[in-house]
C-alpha cells in the first residue's frame, strides 16, 4: 500500500513537473495554480505513504532508512510550501518540482538501492540523524534553487528585457529572502544531523573512521555550508557568488549521497 | 432608439479647437439641461475633458440633428469646426460610448481616468434629469462593458509613464519599497516626478544633492527629505537604495570604481541607478557590477514602449468584447422597441380570437357564408375596439423618453416575452406593415 499511495502522489507531482517544463518557455498563471493544488494533494498521499511505512515497520528509524528518497522529497515539498505560505510565489517550483518528482519516482519504483544491517537500524539516534540531515538537505536545495532564480532575475533586470519568460518571477528581494532563510534554517539541522550521525557511528563501532568516503564528504559538505553562511553574514554574498557556493555545497551533498554506495561504515557493514 | 453622438477628441482636433468647444464643469449641469430640452432631443449628456468634448443624445425622431443644438448653444456657425467633428449614430454611437468608457479611445489606451470622467458626466446629466431612460441604460451598460474589459483583458494593467516604469523596476528589485531610501543627484523636474512616485509607493527617506545647494534644500523641503552638499555625495550615497541622477554634468558622476566601493560598503545589498540625465551621469559599465542595476533614459523609454505594444495586443481583445456588447445591447433595445411590441400584441390577440372561434364553431352548427362573415366581423370588431386604446397609448409613448417603461409593462401584462426573435424575417415584414399603417394615422 505504501507504494500505491506514493505512486498516486507521483501522479500529482507530475503536474508540478509539467509546470516547471512549461515555465521554460512561457509563464502560465493557471498552470501554476493547478500545480500548487496538485502538490497539496500529492503531499497528502505522500504523507499517508510515509505514515504507513512507519506503522508497518513499527519503527521510525527503519522506516526512514528504507524510504529515504521519499522522505527527502517530502521534506523538500514542505520547505517549498512554507516558502509559498510566506511569499505567495510558486516560482521556486521551477527548480523544486523536477527534483521532487525524480526522488519520488525513484522511491516509487519500489527498488531499495541501499541495504542496511538491521542491528544499527533500531538505534533511536539514527532516526534523528536521518530526519535532521534530510531537513538540512531540503533547505540546502531550496536555497540552491533560490540562487538560480536570483541569477535568472538578475540577468533579466540587467539585460533590461522586462517582458518574456521571467517577467513573472518574484522580485530579487523575495528570492533573496527565500534563499537566505532556507540557508539559515538548514544549517542547524545539518549540524545536528551530523552530530547525531557521529553518535550512531560512535556507539555502533566505538570509533569514527574519518577516512571513510561518506564521512569525509559529509564533513566537506558541512564546511562549504558553513562557508556559505559565513560569507552571507559577513559580506552579504548573494547573486552570482552565492549561487556558485550553493552549487558547490549542493554538488558536495549529491556526492555525499552517492558515497552511500561506497561507504562501508555508513552501510553498517562491520569492516 | 435614435442615438446620436457628435464631438471632437485628441485625435481629430488640436487643443485650440477642443478648448473652444469644452464646457467648464460649473456650466455643465445647465448645458445638459439645455441639451435635453432641445426640441429634437429626448435625453442628452455631455462629456467634456481635456482630451474630448462629446455630445450624446437620444433623439426624438430620426430627422433631428445635434448640430442644431451646437449652433444654438455656442451661438456660432459650425463650419470652421466641421473638419474636426465626428458624428456617430445608432450602433456606431453605442460602440463609441463603450469604447470611450473602456478607455480604448484614449490617448494612452487603458488609462483609468476616463471611466471616472464619463461617470461624472453621467451623474451630472442625471442630476438635472437630462438622462432618464434609454440613455441611462446605455451608460449603465457602458460602465459594465468597461469593467469587463478591465477584468478580462490586460488593457490598463501595465504602467506607461517613465516615472511609473521606474517604480515598477524598483519593485522588481526590492519587492515593496517600504523603508527604502531615494537619493536625488541633481534636482530637476523629472527626478522630482520620479521621487514623488517612489515615495507614494512606500519609499521612506529622501536625500537631495545638487551643485546649487539652495535648490537641494528647496527640493528636500518639498518631500521632507535631507539636503546634502554636492561635495559629500560619494560619502553619503551608500545610504541610498535608489539613486536618481539628472545633473548637467558632461562627465560620468558614477563610475565602476564607485560602484565597487558602494557594494563593499553596502555588503552587496542591491542598488538601483535611474539615470535620466543627457549626457548620462552613470557609466553604463556600472551595470556589470553584481548587485548594481543601471537604467538610463533610453532603457526606461524602451520599457515604456514595450508596455504600449503589449497594450495594443490586449486592446484588440477589448475591441472584440465591445463589439459583442454592442450587438447584445442593440438586441435588448429592440425588444423594448414599440413596433415589435404592437405586432406581438396583435398576434397574441389574433391567436386568442381564432382559438375562441374554433372552440364554439361546433355549437353554432353549419353556417351560411354570410353568417361566417358576420361572426368574423363581430369578433374582429371586439378585438380591434379593445386594442385601440393600448396601441395608441403605445404609439404616443414611443415619442416619450419613458416609453421603455410603458412597453415593458405592456409586454409583461400580455406575457409577450419570447416571440420576438423566433422568426425574425416574418417579424420584420409585419413590423414594416405596422409602421406604414402607423404613419398614415
Amino acid at each position: 500500500m505504501t507504494l500505491i499511495w506514493l505512486r498516486v502522489a507521483l501522479v500529482f507531482y507530475a503536474a508540478g513537473l509539467l509546470y516547471a517544463l512549461v515555465a521554460l518557455t512561457r509563464t502560465s498563471e493557471i498552470l501554476g495554480k493547478v500545480a500548487l493544488h496538485a502538490s497539496y494533494l500529492g503531499m497528502v498521499f505522500h504523507f499517508v505513504s510515509l505514515t504507513e511505512a512507519v506503522v508497518q515497520s513499527g519503527q521510525l528509524a527503519s522506516a526512514s532508512v528504507h524510504n529515504s528518497e521519499s522522505l527527502l522529497a517530502f521534506l523538500i515539498m514542505v520547505g517549498f510550501m512554507l516558502a509559498y505560505l510566506v511569499y505567495k510565489t510558486t516560482t521556486p517550483g521551477i527548480v523544486v518540482f523536477p527534483l521532487v518528482f525524480l526522488l519520488t519516482f525513484i522511491a516509487a519504483t519500489g527498488q531499495q538501492p541501499l541495504v542496511f544491517a538491521s542491528v544499527a537500524v533500531k538505534h533511536g539516534w539514527l532516526a534523528v540523524h536521518i530526519l535532521m540531515i534530510f531537513t538540512g538537505y531540503a533547505a540546502l536545495f531550496l536555497s540552491f534553487g533560490a540562487s538560480i532564480l536570483y541569477l535568472l532575475q538578475e540577468r533579466a533586470l540587467k539585460s533590461k528585457n522586462s517582458s518574456g519568460m521571467f517577467s513573472r518571477l518574484p522580485s530579487l528581494q523575495v528570492i533573496d529572502d527565500i534563499g537566505y532563510r532556507s540557508l539559515m534554517l538548514g544549517f542547524p539541522f545539518m549540524t545536528l544531523g551530523l552530530i547525531a550521525g557521529s553518535v550512531v557511528a560512535e556507539s555502533t563501532y566505538g570509533r569514527i573512521d574519518f577516512l571513510d568516503p561518506k564521512i569525509l564528504l559529509s564533513i566537506l559538505m558541512w564546511a562549504v555550508y558553513l562557508l556559505m553562511v559565513f560569507m552571507r553574514l559577513s559580506a552579504g554574498w548573494r547573486g552570482r557568488r552565492a549561487a556558485t557556493l550553493a552549487s558547490v555545497a549542493f554538488a558536495a551533498a549529491i556526492v555525499a549521497w552517492i558515497a552511500n554506495y561506497f561507504s562501508g561504515m555508513h552501510r553498517f557493514i562491520t569492516s | 432608439m435614435r442615438f446620436q453622438l457628435i464631438g471632437v477628441n485628441h485625435k481629430t482636433a488640436p487643443v485650440e479647437v477642443r478648448e473652444r468647444l469644452a464646457i467648464p464643469e460649473s456650466r455643465l449641469p445647465e448645458a445638459c439641461k439645455r441639451l435635453s430640452e432641445h426640441p429634437s432631443v429626448a435625453e442628452g449628456m455631455i462629456v467634456s475633458t481635456c482630451n474630448r468634448v462629446e455630445f450624446i443624445a437620444n433623439m426624438k425622431n430620426g430627422t433631428g440633428d445635434l448640430r442644431e443644438f451646437l449652433r444654438e448653444y455656442f451661438a456660432t456657425d459650425l463650419s470652421p469646426f466641421e473638419e474636426y467633428l465626428y458624428e456617430f449614430r445608432e450602433d456606431d454611437a453605442i460602440r463609441h460610448i463603450f469604447r470611450v468608457a473602456a478607455s480604448l479611445d484614449s490617448m494612452v489606451v487603458g488609462e483609468p481616468q476616463i471611466l471616472g470622467q464619463v461617470k461624472e458626466a453621467y451623474a451630472t446629466a442625471r442630476a438635472v434629469g437630462a438622462v432618464r431612460a434609454q440613455l441611462d441604460q446605455l451608460l449603465t451598460r457602458a460602465f459594465a462593458v468597461a469593467k469587463r474589459v478591465r477584468t478580462e483583458t490586460a488593457v490598463g494593467s501595465s504602467s506607461v509613464s517613465i516615472a511609473s516604469v521606474a517604480v515598477e523596476l524598483a519593485e522588481k528589485i526590492f519587492g515593496n519599497l517600504n523603508g527604502k531610501s531615494v537619493y536625488l543627484v541633481g534636482a530637476g523636474k523629472m527626478s522630482e516626478l520620479a521621487a514623488r512616485h517612489l515615495l507614494a509607493h512606500g519609499a521612506a527617506s529622501l536625500f537631495v544633492a545638487n551643485r546649487t545647494y539652495d535648490r537641494a534644500i528647496r527640493m528636500a523641503q518639498k518631500f521632507n527629505g535631507q539636503a546634502i552638499e554636492f561635495s559629500r555625495l560619494y560619502d553619503t550615497c551608500d545610504r541610498a537604495d535608489i539613486v536618481i541622477t539628472s545633473t548637467g554634468s558632461p562627465h560620468f558622476i558614477f563610475r565602476p570604481e564607485h560602484g565597487e566601493k558602494l557594494m563593499a560598503l553596502r555588503k552587496n545589498k542591491p542598488m538601483f541607478f535611474i539615470d535620466i540625465a543627457v549626457p548620462r551621469d552613470v557609466d553604463p559599465e556600472m551595470n556589470k557590477i553584481d548587485g548594481i542595476f543601471v537604467y538610463d533614459i533610453d532603457d526606461l523609454q524602451q520599457a515604456v514602449s514595450s508596455h504600449v505594444a503589449d497594450r495594443k495586443k490586449e486592446a484588440e481583445k477589448a475591441e472584440a468584447i465591445v463589439n459583442g456588447e454592442v450587438d447584445k445591447f442593440h438586441a435588448r433595445l429592440q425588444t423594448l422597441d414599440v413596433v415589435p411590441t404592437i405586432v406581438s400584441l396583435q398576434d397574441h390577440l389574433e391567436t386568442i380570437r381564432q382559438a375562441e372561434i374554433d372552440r364554439v364553431r361546433g355549437r353554432l352548427g353549419s353556417m351560411t357564408n354570410d353568417q361566417e362573415l358576420a361572426v368574423e366581423a363581430l369578433t374582429r370588431g371586439i378585438v380591434n375596439k379593445i386594442m385601440h386604446t393600448p396601441i395608441s397609448t403605445l404609439k404616443t409613448a414611443a415619442r416619450d423618453p419613458e416609453s421603455t417603461t410603458v412597453i415593458e409593462l405592456v409586454r409583461r401584462l400580455f406575457n409577450l416575452h419570447d416571440d420576438l426573435h423566433n422568426d425574425g424575417e416574418r417579424e420584420t415584414a409585419t413590423a414594416r406593415a405596422v409602421r406604414d399603417r402607423g404613419a398614415e394615422d
